[in-house]
């Protein structure tokens, strides 16, 4: 199991390499140097002084292992730094946001909580609307719930979560004026009255994306229930004696949740991906915010660390995902 | 002999052409003839819709007189904030979607096949490529293409024009970052058509790889690239519609209903019609077009076909 983890570790390293690569490339062949906005009375020998101290006139690689060491050295360094009170970093240049000359992990540190508060509930309340509902699918085949539970899933996959949550916003905040439009940032809960604001803050965008979600999960539940439900062990444990409830949320049950918890792991990065919109659209202030805000704002060194955090998000999640699958499944472990 | 034989048959155990036999599978799957039906609805009022429903141009005095009414006979969706008719905009908005749709997922499908085919066919070939299709799988697709739009858009505009521009744009950038599941897909079918024996015929009697990949690989990889490619439609569609959401796709005056549904946003509260029909038509063709694949899936399966 260690040289399987370590076999997937030692693949992630090059992907992430030719992410970094990617990003980084894309952005620096763009049109446009980073002092295009400079007033053109100033003198060209004064400008190429500025392109030098920015460091713009070096070569490509240069500055590609330049923004490496930032992000892979130094950023974690003034991590360690600001946690134990070291001093590794020792005044290195850190990656700057263009928009606030702050540092990007300091922004995207504020950021993160908004963004995992809201996504991670709705990633859970997906997961809990869509177990039951791809259990009893597969145990009632064909049945009218699982019909109606196919459509459900056919229509969380097609109508895209910008829609969703508009019409929810037009129906619970507009119609029935149950719930607010926008999320409140600011709100800090600290009594049960804003604990209640929270909820019902949040109960639009988890509703969107946990929806969202569900509606995959929902059907790799069922078909790996279904494939579960014929197999042999399932006629023995009934031959048994065994009670339904035991043989369905026992033997079948355990065994289909394999390939399900392996889905759920790998669906973690790209709901942060989806978070970029519902975000946009609640007024989330999140990291999916923060990146369409950077964007707006030509803010590079911050769009490129944010696409790159969600990178690593992606490889992150695949490895988690295929070394549970390793745990879960012994057969997958020699392949 | 050939016409004894014709008339000997019954009507009943005739044998039927392999693409009757799919059309007939295809008829059984009921969402998959809805989504036909409503696809096929969606496309001809876009394409045809025009020459029916052309309203005369209104000058500028008249436009600002009709902003922001309700349906009517004179507007069947209203007007918008400029006194634009809303369903002559849905439709310019169609065509642009749809074509974004198809166009991406046309250049996907041939990065794809070729790829696959590559990969598959040529055991050299075959593990850079599948490196590369699974590093492609890791990249964060939305950052990127928000990024490459931000960077790109107003070089290329300058190039082709805005809206020229804007589409060849995003149409290429859709396309080369969705290849992956159709050459990995493609790959697997061409490592098992590979070692069957009528490639091996084909080998023996010296045909070149060129000659075997075009006469007897790729017709056998059609249905699987068929299936990949009405979902990449509906992908397509969609991550446009993103795009467009988050104001980096096509410019105002050539919306696509991403672009509609952004415009009425800000006039959410009053006019929800506004948001509700364009994100009515994305849905509902993303829903056709994936009933689609699931009915072509099921019927272009001889395995399923059979009973």
């Amino acid at each position: 199991m260690l040289t399987f983890t370590l076999r997937r570790l030692l693949v992630a390293i090059p992907t992430l390499l030719f992410i970094s690569l990617v990003i980084f490339l894309l952005v620096d062949l763009a049109p446009g140097s980073p002092l295009s906005d400079i007033p053109l009375t100033i003198p060209p020998d004064v400008r190429a002084r500025m392109i030098a101290a920015l460091g713009a006139d070096q070569p490509v690689f240069v500055r590609y292992l330049l923004w490496l060491r930032q992000f892979f050295l130094v950023e974690p360094a003034y991590l360690f730094d600001s946690w134990f009170g070291t001093n590794l970093a020792n005044g290195a240049q850190r990656i700057v946001s263009w928009q606030s000359r702050s540092p990007v992990f300091d922004i995207i540190g504020q950021r993160m909580p908004q963004t995992l508060t809201v996504i991670g509930t709705a990633y859970l309340v997906g997961i809990t609307i869509a177990l039951p509902i791809g259990i009893y699918s597969a145990y009632r085949q064909y049945s009218i719930f699982d019909q109606l539970g196919t459509l459900f899933a056919m229509i969380g996959f097609s109508v895209p979560t910008f829609f969703s949550g508009t019409l929810f916003i037009i129906i619970f905040a507009v119609w029935l004026g149950w719930l607010p439009t926008k999320y409140d940032t600011q709100l800090q809960v600290v009594d049960w009255e804003t604990f209640k604001e929270q909820l019902r803050q949040m109960a639009l965008p988890v509703m969107t994306l946990g929806l969202a979600n569900a509606a995959a999960i929902s059907r790799y539940m069922r078909s790996s229930m279904l494939d579960n439900m014929t197999q042999d062990y399932v006629r023995t444990a009934r031959a048994k004696g065994m009670t339904e409830r035991t043989v369905v949320l026992k033997h079948v049950l355990r065994n289909s949740m394999i390939p399900v918890v392996t889905v759920i792991a790998l669906g973690i990065p790209s709901i942060f991906g989806g978070a970029i919109i519902t975000e946009n659209l609640f007024g989330v202030n999140g990291i999916g915010a923060a990146l369409i805000g950077a964007i707006n704002a030509s803010d590079l060194p911050m769009v490129q660390t944010l696409a790159f955090i969600f990178a690593v998000l992606i490889v992150t999640f695949n490895l988690i995902a295929d070394v549970i699958y390793g745990l879960l499944d012994p057969r997958i472990r020699y392949d | 002999m050939t016409e004894v034989s014709r008339e000997g048959q019954t009507a009943q155990d005739r044998p039927v052409s392999a693409r009757s036999a799919i059309w007939r599978q295809f008829r059984t799957h009921k969402g998959a003839v809805f989504g036909l039906a409503v696809l096929t609805f969606l496309v001809l009022a876009v394409l045809v819709g025009p020459y029916f429903w052309d309203p005369e141009k209104l000058s500028v005095a008249q436009a600002m007189k009709v902003r922001n009414k309700p349906p009517s006979l004179q507007f069947p969706l209203g007007t918008d904030q400029l006194g634009r008719d809303m369903l002559q905009r849905m439709m310019q908005a169609g065509k642009v979607s749809l074509a974004v749709g198809f166009v991406a997922m046309a250049i996907a499908i041939l990065f794809g096949t070729t790829i696959g085919v590559l990969a598959g066919y040529f055991r050299r070939l075959d593990g850079p490529l599948m490196r590369m299709t699974d590093m492609f799988l890791a990249l964060p697709l939305i950052p990127l293409l928000l990024v490459m739009v931000m960077l790109f858009r107003d070089r290329i505009a300058s190039l082709l024009g805005p809206e020229l521009g804007a589409f060849t744009l995003i149409v290429f950038a859709i396309g080369v970052t969705s290849w992956m599941q159709a050459a990995r897909v493609v790959r697997g079918e061409v490592l098992a058509l590979k070692e069957r024996e009528y490639v091996l015929a084909a080998r023996s009697i010296g045909a070149i790889p060129r000659r075997i990949i075009w006469r007897h690989i790729l017709p056998n990889v059609v249905s699987p690239v068929m299936v990949a490619a009405t979902l990449g439609v509906a992908e397509a569609i969609i991550t446009e519609s993103v795009l467009s959401f988050l104001g980096l796709g096509f410019p105002p005056d050539f919306p696509t209903w991403g672009r509609l549904l952004f415009d009425g946003l800000q006039y959410m509260q009053l006019y929800p019609e506004r948001v509700i029909w364009p994100g009515l038509a994305i849905s509902l063709t993303v829903l056709s077009v994936n009933y689609i694949g699931d009915g072509l899936r099921d019927a272009l399966d001889p395995r399923i076909r059979g009973r």
